[in-house]
């Protein structure tokens, strides 16, 4: 789970890590007087979304005065902020951060990241702040400084200085970025982070050291334990079908194609979306419908996939193995039955009575396309799909 | 021979009075598994399936001979198990919950490192579904009619994936020696190296097969490997082509988020190393056949 850069300086300073004075502001109104309340003559007005890359998509604004500050946040409410990392239709923005401007002597990547190679938490910094970490590798990665943490003892001061003083920073600063580091190391393992960034981390040229923006990510499976932390999730920057989804315990992915996926387990969906891909066309989704295809959750995974207005064929691919296919079968009829469905559907059953599965789908009488193997069923709904493209042309040609 | 698991081995179930776990029991039972006994703290005494159920791992370990244990216990208590088992002296240990927190994860290797290798307990999963040597013994949730005994070793990362590549060696009339679940999550117990090593010792296992996706170093650090050490020849098949960068696909680890972890960049590298790669998850079976035909050639 995402938060934004305003919730996770929070929660970065609880554990001793230094950020600008801010407020938020849910309007260009509050906006202005939130600024007026911190004070000063230079304000950065920051949009608030789940994504990085603000600032050159124009989500960041330095402002010198009240009235801008109400000019540049009235431009930003309520549009959609399209920056490298939220896909051509962007995240809706409908809060701002306001924060007191800061003199900036130098800039600092920071990132701890979970390393799967070490299986440790890693330390990523790089005296390039700014970048994005992406950037950095392939223009200067011998700026690159990476640590990794003992999970026993946690980050120890000696790591902690060491990744200072191959920084560059100076002595005297180097405590502040012990600090830092370590504040930040604790929050990432206390309250489950997969993700700590502060980029920039920004020496000042008055010789403090700041986080100027900071993102985190946390681990899903363990917001059971931190439900202040879950209470931040802000579904306005989520895709409305993913969480839907979510909330209904099926795994949802949507793509830009247009032939629909319901498959059991998340190998097998890939795999699915791959032969689709193979066979000519494109995939609308990726969906884990969880090894148990009961009749209730192919339903709802109908409704899920139909509810995407591009879907113009669907793929239920299912591998049943404690779970019989003559079951999985009516489950299909069952749905097919309840959920208007009105593209072609293309089932493949695979597994344990394959054959009375077969059987049940064709005595059902509904207009199912059968497929046995995983490529003529990835065939078929293509070919399907192709037709009815074809034929929607035709009609729409003689209108 | 196979591989981890066999005839011998003697199973426990952690968290064995839950439903699902009741009902893979009989099953792994059925299927010829010397289930010993099961373990849920506070229920001990009690009967499933005909076995006893005791407190802790130790006083099953002591009463059973127990050396092999299958976790199914809820994730927020599954790094707790995981760790029981790896201090009462289990050898060898399936978990197959899914959805324990990732820090938890990386506590149970740091716990299992506190014992030398020849002592360390070989963990797979978790959230994978299980071990399975073909007409000796299951320890897990799969489908066991899929497998035909034979040669063939397959890791896999994903679960129905596995089975669809188990049910087309089958009709290709082709065996397996020991399938392996090692796992969707991001931080888990065995890698593809870790088993590779072992089916390259095993006597019995001809031809080894990679079920890989989108995500993580393990592919590429398997192909490293390979390229090596590994002298038997490796099919593989990567998932998840069509995955965007940056997305979740379901299983926790399977996400783009560096260079080297899209599939067709573990393709390319594990092609480079030799590797024969299946391109589409419709000719895994085939893709091993004829690999063992040029072998035996």
């Amino acid at each position: 789970m995402d938060i934004h850069e305003y919730q996770a300086k929070e929660v970065l300073s609880n554990f001793g890590v230094t950020v600008p004075p801010g407020a938020l502001a849910y309007s260009p109104e509050q906006a202005a007087y939130r600024a007026r309340e911190l004070g000063g003559d230079k304000w950065i007005v920051k949009a608030q979304v789940h994504a990085g890359g603000r600032g050159k998509a124009g989500g960041v604004k330095l402002c010198n005065s009240e009235a801008e500050i109400y000019e540049a946040t009235e431009n930003l409410f309520g549009k959609k902020l399209v920056t490298h990392q939220t896909g051509p239709e962007g995240k809706g923005i409908y809060r701002v951060y306001v924060e007191g401007a800061v003199p900036i002597a130098r800039e600092i990547y920071l990132g701890f990241v979970l390393d799967r190679s070490s299986q440790r938490v890693m330390i990523v910094a790089s005296s390039e702040g700014g970048m994005e970490i992406e950037e950095i590798s392939a223009e200067r990665p011998e700026s690159i400084v990476r640590s990794t943490v003992e999970p026993a003892v946690g980050l120890q001061d000696f790591q902690a200085r060491e990744i200072a003083f191959q920084l560059g920073i100076e002595p005297a600063m180097t405590q502040q970025m012990v600090r830092t580091l370590k504040g930040c190391y604790q929050a990432f393992s206390e309250l489950d982070a997969t993700m700590v960034e502060i980029n920039p981390l920004v020496v000042t040229s008055d010789n403090r050291v700041i986080a100027l923006d900071a993102k985190m990510t946390f681990d899903d499976n363990a917001l059971f334990r931190h439900p202040q932390i879950a209470e931040l999730r802000d579904k306005s920057q989520e895709d409305p079908r993913e969480s839907r989804a979510a909330d209904r315990g099926l795994s949802y992915v949507g793509l830009e194609g247009n032939i629909g996926c319901i498959v059991n387990g998340a190998g097998l969906a890939m795999a699915t979306m791959d032969t689709i891909k193979l066979a000519g066309g494109e995939p609308a989704n990726f969906l884990d419908i969880g090894g148990g295809a009961t009749p209730e959750r192919v339903a709802k995974a109908f409704r899920l996939v139909m509810s995407d207005s591009n879907v113009q064929a669907v793929l239920v691919n299912i591998f049943a193995g404690i779970n019989r296919c003559d079951w999985v079968a009516e489950g299909v009829v069952q749905a097919l039955k309840e959920v208007q469905v009105d593209v072609p559907v293309v089932v493949r059953l695979a597994g344990t009575n394959v054959e009375e599965g077969q059987k049940i789908l064709a005595q059902s009488g509904l207009p199912l396309i059968r497929a046995t193997s995983l490529m003529e069923a990835a065939e078929r709904a293509v070919g399907a799909w192709k037709n009815d493209l074809d034929q929607n042309t035709r009609v729409r040609a003689v209108k | 021979m196979s591989i981890l698991l066999d005839r011998e081995s003697r199973v426990i179930v952690q968290g064995i009075t839950g439903k699902i776990a009741r009902f893979h029991t009989k099953d792994m039972i059925e299927y010829g598994t010397n289930v010993v006994g099961g373990v849920v703290p506070g229920k001990g005494g009690e009967t499933v399936e005909g076995v006893p159920v005791f407190n802790t791992v130790k006083e099953a370990v002591e009463a059973t001979g127990a050396n092999a244990s299958l976790v199914f216990v809820p994730p927020p208590f599954a790094a707790d198990s995981i760790m029981e088992a790896a201090d009462a002296g289990i050898h060898y240990c399936v978990c197959i919950t899914d959805g324990i927190p990732a820090q938890d994860m990386i506590r149970v290797k740091r716990y299992m490192y506190r014992y030398p290798k020849e002592k360390r307990m070989i963990l797979t999963g978790p959230n994978c579904a299980g071990t399975i040597s073909p007409g000796k013994a299951l320890l897990g949730i799969m489908p066991g009619h899929i497998y035909l005994p034979g040669t063939v070793g397959i890791i896999g990362r994903s679960g129905t994936l596995g089975y669809e590549a188990a049910a087309q060696l089958k009709e290709l009339g082709l065996g397996v020696s020991t399938s392996v679940g090692i796992g969707g999550d991001p931080i888990n117990g065995s890698s593809f190296k870790d088993i590779l090593e072992w089916f390259e010792k095993d006597p019995e296992t001809e031809v080894i097969a990679m079920i890989g996706e989108i995500g993580g170093p393990q592919e590429a650090e398997a192909a490293e490997y390979i390229k090596n050490h590994v002298t038997k020849p490796v099919v593989a098949y990567v998932a998840g082509l069509t995955a965007p960068k940056g997305r979740t696909m379901g299983h926790a680890g399977a996400i783009i988020s560096a260079f080297g972890e899209s599939a067709s960049e573990k393709v390319e590298i594990l092609s480079a190393a030799g590797v024969t790669v299946a391109e589409n998850p419709a000719v895994i079976g085939e893709t091993i056949a004829s690999v063992m035909k040029k072998n035996a050639a």
